[in-house]
């Protein structure tokens, strides 16, 4: 029987293949403290793809592929398992979505979307490496620029 | 197929070569044109939340000398942003009163959000340190009209490149015609490297420099810039780049250019610029400050739907 680091989940989701640094990044952007039924995080676990990796196992709940695409932004070699019943249903890619709505903080303190209540919202200029152009101030950002809200 | 009625004027980034040449080409129509009343009957919002001179005042002379009127304020503290209103909230009362919103704010990314909240037409007169496209194109207006072209020039821009919004918009906006561009400034001031990358994507053939020597030769336009003092921590600092960025005639001489080169400045000038420079055929500064005029005219009548 196969050894499993992180213990299975019955029916929810499991993200997969995440960079093993970004995977509390993901674990902030899925706002996992706000759950109420099983979380499994792990760190630093062997990976053939990427030499460490990380994997959030969330029972009872159903990630979609707009939610799956958030994360693409600080995981784009994540994965995405639907769980029913302890088996994959329904696996699917993160894609970096062409307009980020809502998640990332601009990094610029003289932007208006830092002095009013609006919503942030960036183009994505480049995919590998990531830039984001804020829809607003028209800065360009890198992966190290990224906070997310 | 040129479209301006009704369009935001917000960011030099979002007009093709033809969309440019096609207002540069209005602009001049309006230099020969008489005042009309084309935009009789229409009202311009002018907010400026920050200082403006001759943006402000040559807006609203655009404006009247069109047939049109003129409403707004000069300063943050006699509008409602003064109560706290929030600019959303001040867009959406001021959009009821008039046909066209001219915007100066000092956070970037204003003039977007006005536009993104307005139903009516949106113009960028300056939202802090990003984006002035009006002024851009009075900048390749006038290097058009001086220069006879645009197309294959090799531009020089001298001062604060940093900060300098002035500079970002109209290396882009020039990016469209094969400029050669020599970036010129200390080493605390140059251009942000996000910029020049932007740039290079462009096929640009950019250079970066800290002096004119050697180079200025080579210079169809200088496009100079004030070098603040408050961007320098040390004042000994400033000091030492402020000579070697001072333009008169007698350094212009000493270091070489071409006979025809045209300076540029977007001004208020402090002492980057000698007047020693004013009387001579390279100085354009001026004629760059009248020509506010005729290009916010050819805007306006653009986007009010005046002019097919």
């Amino acid at each position: 029987m196969k050894h499993l680091d992180v213990a299975a989940i019955k029916d929810g989701s499991v993200i997969d293949h995440i960079d093993s640094k970004s995977t509390l990044k993901v674990a902030d952007l899925l706002h996992i403290q706000n759950e109420e039924q099983v979380v499994l995080v792990g760190i630093n676990l062997t990976s053939k793809f990427l030499k460490k990796k990380g994997i959030i196992k969330i029972e009872g709940k159903i990630i979609d592929q707009k939610e799956a695409n958030k994360i693409a932004l600080i995981a784009p070699n994540a994965t995405v398992n639907i769980i029913k019943d302890y088996e994959v249903v329904k696996k699917f890619n993160t894609v970096i979505p062409e307009i980020i709505d809502g998640i990332v903080k601009c990094f610029n303190p003289n932007c208006v979307s830092n002095h009013n209540n609006i919503k942030t919202k960036q183009h994505v200029v480049n995919k590998n490496p990531i830039r984001l152009q804020c829809h607003y101030c028209e800065r360009i950002m890198g992966a190290k620029d990224i906070v997310l809200i | 197929m040129v479209r301006f009625k009704q369009r935001d004027i917000i960011s030099i980034r979002h007009f093709n070569k033809e969309e440019l040449l096609y207002i540069l080409d209005l602009a001049k129509q309006m230099e020969q044109m008489d005042n009309t009343e084309l935009l009789k009957g229409k009202v311009l919002a002018s907010l400026f939340f920050e200082p403006s001179t001759r943006t402000r005042l040559s807006f609203e002379s655009s404006m009247k000398r069109l047939g049109g009127s003129v409403i707004g304020f000069a300063e943050s503290g006699v509008s409602s942003a003064a109560k706290g209103e929030s600019l959303s909230d001040s867009i959406k009362i001021v959009e009821g009163y008039c046909d066209i919103i001219v915007l100066r704010h000092y956070l970037e990314g204003s003039a977007q959000l006005a536009a993104d909240v307005a139903t009516i037409p949106v113009i960028n007169a300056g939202d802090g340190a990003n984006q002035h496209p009006t002024q851009t194109f009075l900048d390749l207006y006038t290097i058009q009209k001086t220069k006879g072209t645009l197309e294959g020039l090799t531009i020089g821009f001298l001062g604060d490149l940093k900060y300098g919004r002035t500079v970002h918009s109209l290396a882009y906006a020039l990016s469209h015609f094969g400029a050669e561009m020599y970036f010129i400034s200390p080493p605390s001031l140059q251009l942000p490297n996000d910029f020049i990358d932007v740039l290079k994507d462009r096929k640009v053939k950019c250079h970066e420099n800290e002096s004119l020597r050697g180079i200025s030769r080579r210079l169809d336009v200088i496009y100079c810039t004030r070098i603040q003092k408050e961007r320098f921590a040390d004042p000994v600092e400033f000091e030492k780049v402020r000579g070697i960025y001072r333009l008169s005639r007698a350094m212009l001489e000493e270091v070489g250019i071409k006979n025809d080169l045209k300076v540029l400045h977007p001004l208020p000038r402090v002492d980057e610029m000698d007047d020693s420079l004013d009387a001579t055929d390279f100085a354009v500064y001026f004629h760059q400050a009248r020509n506010g005029v005729p290009v916010r005219k050819a805007i306006l009548a653009a986007v009010l739907g005046a002019i097919a």
